[in-house]
């Protein structure tokens, strides 16, 4: 399977440098904000993963929390984001864009029905935060059929013999949880132990493209530029609120972060 | 009321005044033998909370307790307990700042802690292994249960078990024993809050808080508010294992509504010296709705899963007064 995601990573690894992978939340603060947001960031990034918001999401600290709540009081709903990544797709700087979020919308949309549509509007993965493995084999092969990238998760407290079984299913990202934490925590680990475990992933498979994320703020992520890719969520998203509280324009204030993250990695 | 017998398992006469103290116990048993110091746990009405306080403060272990805003304002006489027992009490203010919000923010708590901590979750729902140990500990009731019917009846008499459903802890650890009876000879009876009833008005099959269950949600699948006077009860999901007797059609699934509920209240407390709390009288409103239309050797138990006292300002401010 060769998408958008892996031709990135191959891009990158010329380049000798991490992928910026983003986290924002669609529909926050509003439809349309939230794309014009994503559009603009888009220039500094090279992956972008975009939440489809749940009112439960356990696995969320409060930025993200807070984040998803804003965007469903603004009336989102999972086939305006399928219609907003149509209209994505089609900007100039469109990267390559991985939907996430929670089983619960997944099940109620009907699996087969979900992955369709985010292949006919140019998803190209998918990270299903609480659809773990082994229990997501069927559905990321469904993904897989479709050329739509099912992103394995793996947590520092996984065993090494789960995680060979999990890198054996998985497709050509995988996403390493740098600590035990939910989105948002402060990195209570420091970068020297979370590259061990990242290296410990990578000797399983050299092949496979991880990206580390978690903890990851303008603060802590040149330490881990080793990695395949560093995925930042709630900084980014907490300067959206920050700005929205002081009335100013969280498009500004999100390009600047980008940039400044983009920096860090060069 | 005429019609058939009915009996009353009073659970709600043990120390922790409700069936959490079972559960209560075996998690704090669990975390202790673990070599965990830390336990934590979610808490509706603030029975799960004050039993886990209590067994933690028994076995030397720090206890925090997370517990919806709302809920902290209903039932504060639980919390005053939990806070003289020596547990911290996290309020959660997100979403609907009652049970299900408190559950997962229990769980987001779990997950960064789980080196040091046991999750100990409140009812029989959560991932697979906190039900199992749910149903284990509450099971307690039905194998007590058992040996009192076959000493009063010298045998299983023809049954209809009836009790209240939140999560559907009480419920599970009731009938437990009994499921493999034939329905015909012991019929299990759950009863939902009527705006908190994902079982007994055929929900749409859900994921919430890491398990498959019947749950209220909207068309685009996020989870739906709910509403009870009963704390307990204020919660959009069911246990999985309810599902699966919804399922197999063992168990016949029905609601109560806080009216309902209350004036059973009032009849029970009048006719008799238990003092049930807001949950197990959504139970006896079913009791006393089936029971006059039956006939004299039918046998009806209702579990009396919680005491009325942490309830004691809503029934006075809904019912105008407390009983002695």
């Amino acid at each position: 399977m060769k998408n958008l995601i892996n031709k990135t990573f191959l891009k990158l690894k010329k380049e000798n440098r991490p992928a910026l992978v983003t986290y924002t939340v669609a529909g926050d603060p509003n439809k349309n904000q939230s794309l014009t947001l994503l559009k603009r960031i888009s220039k500094h990034v090279d992956i972008v993963e975009w939440g489809f918001p749940h009112n439960c999401p356990t696995a969320d600290g409060k930025e993200i929390q807070n984040s998803s709540y804003r965007a469903l009081e603004n009336g989102i709903k999972l086939n305006d984001i399928f219609n907003l990544v149509k209209k994505y797709k089609k900007d100039k700087n469109a990267k390559p864009l991985i939907l996430m979020g929670y089983y619960q919308m997944v099940f109620n949309y009907g699996e087969e029905k979900f992955v369709n549509k985010c292949r006919q509007v140019g998803v190209d993965g998918l990270i299903i935060v609480d659809l773990i493995w082994p229990y997501n084999k069927k559905f990321a092969s469904l993904c897989k059929k479709k050329s739509v990238c099912f992103v394995q998760l793996i947590a520092p407290t996984t065993t090494n013999q789960r995680m060979m079984k999990i890198i054996k299913d998985s497709h050509d990202m995988i996403y390493y949880i740098s600590m035990l934490s939910t989105t948002g925590g402060k990195l209570k680990v420091t970068p020297k132990t979370i590259l061990k475990n990242f290296n410990k992933i990578k000797k399983i498979n050299k092949n496979k493209n991880i990206v580390v994320g978690f903890g990851i703020t303008d603060k802590t992520i040149s330490s881990l530029k080793k990695a395949d890719g560093l995925v930042v969520g709630s900084a980014l998203v907490k300067t959206i609120t920050d700005s929205l509280n002081q009335r100013r324009d969280p498009l500004i204030s999100a390009e600047k972060m980008v940039k400044k993250l983009k920096s860090k990695i060069i | 009321m005429g019609g058939a017998q009915i009996w009353c398992k009073d659970v709600s006469s043990l120390k922790g005044s409700a069936h959490k103290g079972y559960h209560a116990t075996i998690n704090a048993l669990i975390c202790k033998m673990s070599g965990r110091k830390y336990l934590c746990g979610d808490t509706g009405a603030g029975m799960f909370g004050k039993n886990l306080a209590m067994a933690g403060k028994h076995l030397g272990l720090k206890v925090k307790i997370f517990m919806g805003t709302k809920d902290i304002a209903r039932q504060a006489v639980n919390v005053k307990f939990m806070h003289d027992a020596g547990a911290e009490i996290v309020p959660v203010d997100s979403g609907s700042k009652t049970l299900v919000d408190a559950v997962s923010e229990c769980m987001r708590y779990y997950v960064s802690n789980c080196e040091t901590t046991h999750l100990a979750v409140g009812s029989a729902i959560g991932a697979n292994i906190f039900s199992k140990i749910c149903v284990y500990s509450t099971s307690q009731i039905s194998i007590e249960l058992k040996k009192q019917l076959i000493k009063q009846f010298g045998k299983i008499p023809k049954l209809k078990l009836i009790n209240v459903i939140g999560g559907g802890s009480s419920a599970l650890g009731f009938w437990n024993e009994f499921i493999d009876y034939d329905k015909k000879h012991v019929e299990l009876i759950g009863v939902e809050a009527k705006y908190a009833a994902p079982l007994a008005t055929n929900a749409k099959l859900s994921i919430l808080h890491g398990a498959a269950q019947y749950c209220l949600t909207n068309k685009d699948g996020q989870i739906s508010p709910t509403h009870s006077l009963s704390a307990g009860l204020d919660y959009p999901g069911s246990s999985p294992m309810h599902g699966f007797l919804k399922d197999a059609k063992r168990a016949r699934f029905t609601f109560a509504s806080d009216k309902e509920a209350l004036q059973a209240f009032k009849l029970v407390t009048k006719l008799e010296a238990i003092r049930p709390s807001l949950e197990p009288c959504h139970a006896f409103a079913e009791c006393i709705k089936i029971a006059p239309k039956l006939k004299k050797d039918q046998i009806i138990i209702v579990n009396n899963c919680g005491e009325a006292s942490k309830d004691k300002k809503i029934f006075l401010k809904e019912l105008g007064y407390y009983p002695s």
